[in-house]
């Protein structure tokens, strides 16, 4: 049995506290090993790489030293957090010079032993769908969802060297496992603009609008998300009467496996998913009888 | 205007400037495009002809959001979100008062939470930012919804390494001010004016 080392970060301490009890909770049902790494610091998120090109690499490198003699590959469920420590790794693996000065100002020796990998990845491919499909006890027929990505789980490619960033799948098919409808749409991987959204929030709104009506136009019902920074902006900026509620994958998964704890998720959203949820769940019981 | 500045721009961001023939592809891709004065083309082309001054103090390199769809797209694999990197790294060591505040004010109190306890702190972040920027009720009902919910912690949680997370704050600040840096040598910023 594999085993992960894990790093929750900042967000998942505080705004996305569902998506971290969500993570484990589904790690613990399908029986894989997840360790929370001790002692982990922040990433500096785009504010580091914003002012400081060399603090946006040591910040995550600090993470890789205390990370690699545990052996496991490192699971980032935040696309942020993906984004700058697999930035960090893809320099100290490919920039001699770059690796010399992050190895001196955090003072360690990198060994490339371990790999930097989102959540999504190591769900869908190192745990495998089939693992999930065989644990689904209330499967999510009915449900009509699009997957979004956002920015910094594919981009830029080269670094992220996740799947095509134009039209990633792997959202799609883990819907599909859990038996929900996963709606086709053209906005996946566009921007919700939530690295402004306290400092231009007109500008977040604008785009968060306009996703959320793509994402009505296509007959979907909610938005599934990997990402805390998308999550909350989604959730906080999206305006009018038919909001739609904004959920991470590990939530439907949880939904799916019938955890009871659950139930304990949804208050914490800012956009209530129960009226939908009792929707989906009335229906499924209509089809029954 | 030198061309000293877009060599300078191409060294910090470790980009091929040069390399960009505006097809306008990053520029139609872009989110924030709309709110810009100038676009992700056009700032390359500045940088290309060492329009320092324009570029520093344009709003643009603060509004871009490095949601890295403009690189992602590039047919000359100019990664644009690291020019944009690049540009507000200049503008800031040169002491040019950022066209959006704002910004500015958020990333620095972020890394000055994380200098502090090795991790972010949302509540100590965002009291802070709306007592620096004195835009003291936008968000109060996000805000306090968040804070019922449970989902912002009133206090801090800090980490023992954190002495060590200050000194790669201390070492990479010095790192940043010798590397690659014409303008942090006070001879050839003079020259770039």
């Amino acid at each position: 049995m594999s085993a992960y080392t894990y790093y929750p970060g900042c967000s998942l301490e505080s705004t996305a506290c569902e998506y971290d009890a969500s993570v484990r909770a589904v790690f613990n049902a399908l029986g894989v090993e997840l360790h929370e790494l001790e002692e982990w610091n922040c990433c500096g998120a785009s504010s580091a790489h914003s002012l400081n090109p060399v603090l946006a690499l040591a910040l995550p490198a600090r993470n890789l030293a205390l990370a690699q003699p545990l052996g496991h590959d490192l699971v980032m469920p935040c696309a942020a957090c993906f984004n700058r420590h697999k930035s960090a790794d893809h320099a100290l693996r490919h920039d001699p010079q770059r690796r010399k000065e992050l190895e001196d100002i955090v003072g360690f020796n990198y060994q490339g032993n371990i790999a930097v990998r989102p959540l999504l990845e190591v769900l869908t491919i190192g745990v495998g769908l089939q693992r999930i499909r065989e644990r689904v006890k209330q499967p999510l027929a009915g449900l009509k969802a699009v997957g979004y990505y956002g920015c910094l789980l594919v981009r830029p490619p080269q670094v992220t060297q996740f799947e095509n960033p134009e039209n990633p799948r792997l959202m799609n098919q883990l819907l599909q496992a859990l038996d929900a409808e996963a709606v086709e749409w053209s906005y996946a991987t566009e921007c919700c603009g939530g690295g402004l959204s306290l400092t231009k929030s007109n500008v977040a709104a604008r785009l968060v609008n306009r996703l959320a009506e793509r994402a009505r136009e296509a007959g979907a019902a909610a938005i599934v998300t990997s990402c805390p920074l998308c999550q909350i902006n989604l959730e906080m900026r999206q305006s009018g009467t038919q909001k739609l509620p904004v959920f991470y994958f590990t939530e439907l998964m949880g939904l799916a496996f019938g955890l009871p704890e659950a139930e304990s998720w949804w208050s914490k959203h800012l956009i209530n998913p129960r009226p939908l949820l009792a929707e989906l769940h009335s229906s499924r019981l209509a089809a029954a009888a | 205007m030198s061309l000293d500045f877009h060599e300078q721009i191409t060294m910090l961001s470790n980009q091929p400037i040069l390399l960009c023939y505006h097809c306008h592809k990053c520029t139609a891709g872009c989110p924030v495009v709309e709110e810009m004065e100038f676009g992700p083309d056009r700032i390359l082309r500045m940088v290309q002809l060492g329009e320092r001054e324009r570029l520093l103090k344009s709003r643009d390199i603060w509004l871009c959001a490095a949601c890295e769809t403009c690189g992602t797209r590039c047919p000359n694999g100019i990664d644009i979100a690291k020019v944009m990197d690049a540009l507000r790294l200049e503008a800031l060591r040169s002491g040019v008062t950022p066209a959006e505040p704002d910004a500015a004010k958020f990333h620095k109190l972020f890394l000055f939470v994380v200098q502090t306890l090795g991790r972010s702190h949302e509540a100590s972040l965002l009291i802070a930012y709306k007592l620096w920027t004195l835009n003291l009720l936008a968000d109060m009902d996000s805000g306090l919804q968040l804070f019922v919910k449970g989902k912002v912690p009133v206090l801090p949680k800090s980490i023992k390494g954190r002495d060590q997370v200050r000194r790669i704050f201390l070492k990479s600040a010095e790192a940043v001010a010798k590397e690659n840096l014409p303008s942090a040598n006070p001879a050839s910023a003079q020259e770039a004016k």
